[in-house]
């Protein structure tokens, strides 16, 4: 059975009051949803002039990642498909405005007004196919096609995505460009199976220097963040506390001439029949043997 | 919903050219007040469908914005004020949004406007 919500239900059922309250009352998710979505923030590289941009949250859901943006000092519109989210963003009173909508039917905005995009964890649910009236590509195609449309030359949008396989991520990525956009897949911590992400930066626009795909976090193997790094040092190595005694001090070059010698003469003190040294003994044999 | 999302927002039913602007109906209108960025406001002045947004307020019982409007207004702090009330302050808490094409209500309840579509108008 898979763990993967996409595979269980579509997401204005699955996000039903009782899921979207277990959501948002899970510390644990709320701290990685803020850490997702800071770094979306990061990708996305406004200008750094301190005034206030109109931002789009995609998939906003109880408003985690609009929470970071309203900490940041921008304005955001949040869309989400789930009317249980939203109310619950209703409750903890986020700052941004919310719609009831599903990204697969297009954005219902004006052309060129949004300063930037991100979306958290949300992409990947276009890739599945609910109703018998869905088909996801021609979703993917109209969520692209109008997100284009609706951001200003030069925006950036960002989407933190979880695909399922290979095949997935060539699909949501090639509707992508297919609509127009320009950019590509930035990974953070690739060697880290649990703190792998991904990110989808794209940019609204012709290619130019700025739609240059920025790196990812920890791709030289450095460690995924401070805290997991002291949780790694503080372990005890496993492999090194069971190995057998007798295992560990066995060189790999095996015993040696010496101390053959040395064994013969215990045992010839012992009083037994030990053959004589020769020049032969403790040899290796040859490779005829 | 406040007043910029709705400047913002159009209705997409498939066939529609043009879904801009979204008559409101009215059924309830609450104020929250909301910090005061004049930098936000400069940069979103030129991004506004200003007649949309007189009209708009009209119906939401706000009368003070002028009919025109241009850059050179926004050295006044005055009209600053204002604007930032029609956009910002103003919530549309229950009512509707109604295409002006086919005439299609999307609702507004608890300030969340519906902009789901049945799945012929995709």
């Amino acid at each position: 059975m898979s763990n993967r919500p996409e595979l269980l239900a579509p997401p204005e059922i699955f996000y039903d009051d009782s899921e979207a309250r277990k959501y948002t009352s899970s510390s644990r998710i709320i701290d990685i949803q803020a850490r997702l979505s800071e770094r979306a923030l990061e990708l996305l590289a406004l200008p750094v002039d301190g005034i206030p941009r109109l931002l789009l949250d995609i998939g906003c859901g109880s408003g985690l990642s609009g929470e970071t943006l309203t900490e940041n000092g921008h304005q955001w519109i949040g869309l989400d498909v789930s009317q249980s989210m939203l109310n619950i963003a209703l409750e903890r009173e986020v700052e941004g405005d919310l719609l009831l909508g599903d990204m697969g039917q297009g954005l219902a905005l004006r052309p060129g007004i949004i300063d930037g995009a991100i979306s958290i964890s949300a992409v990947q649910w276009l890739c599945n196919a609910d109703k018998s009236s869905h088909e996801p590509r021609l979703r993917l195609k109209a969520f692209f096609g109008s997100l284009y449309r609706c951001l200003a030359r030069g925006a950036r949008a960002v989407f933190q995505v979880y695909p399922e396989n290979i095949a997935q991520r060539e699909l949501i990525l090639r509707s992508a460009m297919h609509a127009g956009f320009a950019g590509g897949v930035v990974i953070d911590y690739p060697h880290s199976a649990k703190s792998r992400k991904e990110y989808l930066v794209l940019t609204c626009g012709p290619p130019s220097l700025s739609t240059a795909v920025p790196r990812g976090k920890g791709e030289d193997g450095e460690s995924c963040s401070e805290d997991e790094n002291s949780e790694e040092n503080q372990m005890v190595c496993i492999s090194d506390r069971n190995r057998p005694k007798k295992k560990q001090k066995i060189t790999r070059k095996g015993k040696g001439r010496d101390w053959i010698f040395k064994k013969k003469e215990q045992l010839r003190r012992k009083g037994n029949a030990v053959p004589p040294d020769t020049r032969y003994t403790g040899r290796k044999r040859k490779a005829r043997f | 919903m406040r007043l910029f999302t709705h400047n913002m927002l159009s209705s997409n039913i498939k066939g529609v050219a043009n879904g801009f602007p979204l008559r409101i109906e009215v059924d309830q209108v609450v104020e929250k007040q909301v910090d005061f960025h004049p930098d936000f406001l400069r940069n979103m002045f030129p991004k506004l469908e200003w007649k949309a947004l007189v009209d708009a307020a009209r119906t939401m019982g706000y009368t003070e914005l002028p009919e025109e409007a241009d850059s050179s207004m926004l050295e006044s702090e005055e009209f600053l004020r204002k604007l930032h009330h029609a956009l910002l302050e103003l919530h549309l808490e229950e009512g509707a949004l109604v295409c002006p094409e086919t005439g299609r209500k999307f609702p507004v309840n608890k300030g969340i406007p519906n902009m789901l579509l049945h799945e012929d108008e995709v």
